[in-house]
Order: structure tokens, then C-alpha cells, then sequence
């Protein structure tokens, strides 16, 4: 077989398994189970855009998302405040509005994809896609970057700090 | 033969034989499966991260952004420790993956922040051409501080002194507390090869490659892994087991600005130098 029906092979395999582990999160019966299906899931979709071509974004994309559900798993069991090994639980309430808005939201989605009237390719890709999406989001856009980055910061900071009545690192060594 | 050489030449082989006869033993209502997947994960991590390290002129497998994939290996040891601790189902393992992230979570930022500094100076994501650029100077000379926080990285995702809290005797072994048998040999045995793997890893970011007078460039790059894998290891057995509650606080205090100042130094060698 020709290296490009492998890629067009794993492509799809990704993809199902995206939406399998994705559909798995609501399926399992426990908060570790459901984190890491959708991690599984993430992880997919990373190496789909890996086999877009995009190497920097599908590493970014598995890096984040690993690092991002190992931390929120912390924080679903602590805000749940059980054991969801030994007590199962199911991951879903308010059953028919969720169903009714997943099932809008994909008929929304996807009568968008297959509607709209989608351009044609106009030029080629850069030889080197990473330097050129660095360029893109950092090149002119550097001032909002820089402004960005410290607004999102404050924000988790401040957002803990709000939640939180007596940190453990609050030693009581300080005034 | 000495004893202690005999000893330590036997024991390895000792205990793997101990652990592939020894009877499994489970816990109540373990989460099997995540445990099976964290406890056979941590090995199949570290054959990934020393598949993108250069063997003298070539890697297994040449990737232009080979120090992000690095990063994003590291990170699956998030995954995979707090799972050990989890799936178990016991409290001393799932106290030892709270600590494991907690550590992680200081160990990591300025691990992320030190990689940049070698990619910086050669311009490339690729560990290759980062090797090839440090003809002149390797990195470690002009880049300790981004070098330390790299080590202690090394030493964090491999759940080794001063960062092993959550494997802690104080814990009856943490995440490892629950674990027999053949289970206890693969996460034994991929802790030992992260450390190796960090230590691949830093040849090409650090410590020049291939480059070395007389012998072949694949054998330079053993050697020298070979060298800080068992520095590491020497260096971090005489060190204390650091409290987990405390190392966030100067990993992101001290350590993440100094490596910071780092990058800044690289980057500024790299536009004026």
C-alpha cells in the first residue's frame, strides 16, 4: 500500500477514536475514567493535525491537553469530594436538554460544513508551517500577545485566590 | 569481586526474578484497567523519548519539533503516576499521585521554560540541528541555570530523589505501595529508563551530541548519557526528599525567574551576539 492511504488510514482511525473516547466520557461511571477518555480523545485529534502536516500544533495539542486533564481530574474528584472508584456515578444530568443541545448543535455544525461554500485553495503552504504559524500569531500580533498573556494569569491567580479561604502554602509566616 | 560491585551487578537480576514469580496481588475494587495502563505506560514513554535523540549524525526518527514532542512525553508522567496512585484504589497511593502533581507542577514550568533556551540559541526545534550547533560551545557552559532546571525535570518525572515524595517511605512506597509482581517490574523498570531517556535527551540539547574526540558520535552520545544518567542518579540519592507542599513555592519563586533571566541571556546572545 502507498504511504498516503496509510495516512488517509490513520486519519480516520484517529477520528473514530476521537469520537468514540469523546462519547466514552459520558458513557463511563467514574471521574478518572471519564478525564482520561477524553485526554484519549484530545490525543487523537492531536495526531490528526499531525497528520495534516501541522507537526507544532499536533505536539501542542497532546502537551496541553495531557497536562490540562492531569489537573482536572484533581480538581473534578476534589470539588465531588468522593471516591468514584468505589462509589460509581454517572457523568451526565439533565438528560433531554443535553441530548436536545448536542443534537442541535451538531445539525448546526454540520449543515454549516457541508453548506457553506468553502474557498478554493489560493497559493501553497509554507515549506516551514511551524516558523510560519509563529510569525502569524506572534509576528504582528505581538502587542496583543503580550497584553494577553498576563490578563489570563491574573485571572487564574485571582480566581483562586477568591476561592480559597486559607491556602496550604498560607503558613501563617507572614503578615 | 568486591561484594558491593557483586551485589550490584546481582540484585537487578535478582529482583526481576523475584518480581516475575511473584504471586499478583490486587486491592478491592482497583481500577484495573487505568492501573494496567499506567503501570505498563512509564516504559513505552521512555523508548518514545530516546527514539528523537540523535545517535551521532542521525535519530531513529528525525523530527523538526523533536523538543516539543520531548515536552509533551514529560507530561504523560503526569498522566501515568497520579493513575498508578489512583487505580490501586488505596490511600497511600492516591496521597502519592496528589504529591506527584503538586511536585510536577513545580518541576514542570521551568523544565518547559529551560528547553526554550537551547532551541533559541540554534534556532531550530529539531534536536539535531540543536546538536550540530554546539560545534563551538556546548549549551551546558553557557546555559547552566536552563540546564539545572532541565535536570531536575529529569529527576521529577522519573519519581527519583530529592523529587520522590510521592513514592515516599514515608508513605509505605506511595504509588508503588500496591504494586506486585510483573506490574512493580514495568514501572520499576520505566522510572530507571525516563531517567536514562532525560538523560539521552540532554546530550543533544546540552551537552554537544556526537562531539568527541577518537571515538564514533554514537558512541560519544552513549557515554555521555550514560555519565549524567548515573550522576543523576548519585547526586540525587544524597539528596533529602524535599516535602511536596514546599517545592512550589521556590520552583516558581526563584528557579522559574532565574530560568527566565536564561532565556532572556540566549536570546539576547542570539539577536546582538
Amino acid at each position: 500500500m502507498s504511504p498516503d492511504l496509510w495516512a488517509d488510514l490513520a486519519f480516520w482511525a484517529c477520528g473514530v477514536v476521537a469520537v468514540l473516547a469523546g462519547a466514552a466520557v459520558f458513557y463511563v461511571d467514574s471521574m478518572a475514567r471519564a478525564t482520561y477518555a477524553l485526554a484519549l480523545s484530545f490525543v487523537a485529534v492531536g495526531v490528526v493535525l499531525l497528520l495534516l502536516g501541522q507537526a507544532y500544533l499536533g505536539a501542542v495539542v497532546v502537551l496541553m491537553m495531557v497536562m490540562e486533564m492531569a489537573v482536572m481530574a484533581v480538581y473534578m474528584v476534589m470539588f465531588m469530594g468522593m471516591n468514584p472508584a468505589l462509589m460509581p456515578m454517572s457523568m451526565v444530568h439533565s438528560h433531554r436538554a443535553a441530548i436536545g443541545a448536542g443534537v442541535g448543535a451538531f445539525l448546526l455544525l454540520g449543515a454549516g460544513a457541508l453548506l457553506v461554500p468553502w474557498p478554493e485553495r489560493r497559493g501553497a503552504p509554507d515549506p516551514d508551517v511551524t516558523a510560519a504559524l509563529g510569525e502569524a500569531t506572534m509576528g504582528s500580533h505581538m502587542l496583543v500577545m503580550v497584553a494577553i498573556s498576563p490578563v489570563m494569569v491574573a485571572t487564574i491567580v485571582a480566581g483562586v485566590v477568591l476561592s480559597l479561604h486559607r491556602g496550604r502554602y498560607d503558613r501563617g509566616d507572614r503578615p | 569481586m568486591p561484594d558491593r560491585i557483586r551485589s550490584a551487578l546481582l540484585v537487578p537480576v535478582a529482583e526481576t526474578a523475584r518480581l516475575l514469580r511473584q504471586r499478583p496481588r490486587r486491592t478491592v475494587e482497583a481500577d484495573l484497567l487505568l492501573w494496567r495502563i499506567a503501570s505498563s505506560g512509564l516504559l513505552p514513554l521512555a523508548v518514545l523519548m530516546l527514539v528523537l535523540v540523535p545517535w551521532g549524525d542521525r535519530a531513529l526518527v528525525s523530527d523538526p519539533v523533536g523538543v516539543v514532542w520531548f515536552n509533551a512525553l514529560d507530561v504523560f508522567a503526569w498522566a501515568l503516576v497520579w493513575l498508578l496512585g489512583w487505580g490501586a484504589n488505596a490511600v497511600y497511593g492516591l496521597v502519592g499521585g496528589y504529591r506527584f502533581l503538586a511536585l510536577a507542577l513545580g518541576y514542570e514550568l521551568p523544565l518547559m521554560f529551560a528547553l526554550i533556551a537551547p532551541a533559541v540559541a540554534a534556532e531550530s526545534l529539531d534536536l539535531g540541528v540543536i546538536a550540530a550547533a554546539q560545534s563551538g560551545l556546548w549549551y551546558v557552559v553557557w546555559m547552566p541555570v536552563a540546564f539545572l532546571a532541565y535536570c531536575l525535570g529529569v529527576l521529577g518525572m522519573s519519581v527519583r530523589a530529592p523529587l520522590d515524595a510521592a513514592a515516599g517511605a514515608d508513605l509505605a512506597g506511595g504509588v508503588l505501595a500496591e504494586l506486585s509482581g510483573v506490574d512493580r517490574l514495568l514501572v520499576q523498570a520505566g522510572r530507571y529508563a525516563l531517567l536514562v531517556a532525560g538523560a539521552a535527551v540532554a546530550v543533544p540539547l546540552f551537552l554537544g551530541g556526537g562531539a568527541g574526540p577518537l571515538l564514533p558520535g554514537w558512541l560519544w552520545v552513549v557515554l555521555k548519557a550514560g555519565a549524567l544518567a548515573w550522576a543523576l542518579a548519585a547526586v540525587g540519592s544524597r539528596l533529602p526528599t524535599l516535602r511536596p507542599d514546599r517545592v512550589l513555592q521556590p520552583a516558581w519563586v526563584v528557579l522559574l525567574p532565574l530560568v527566565l533571566l536564561q532565556d532572556l541571556v540566549v536570546a539576547a546572545v542570539v539577536v546582538w551576539g
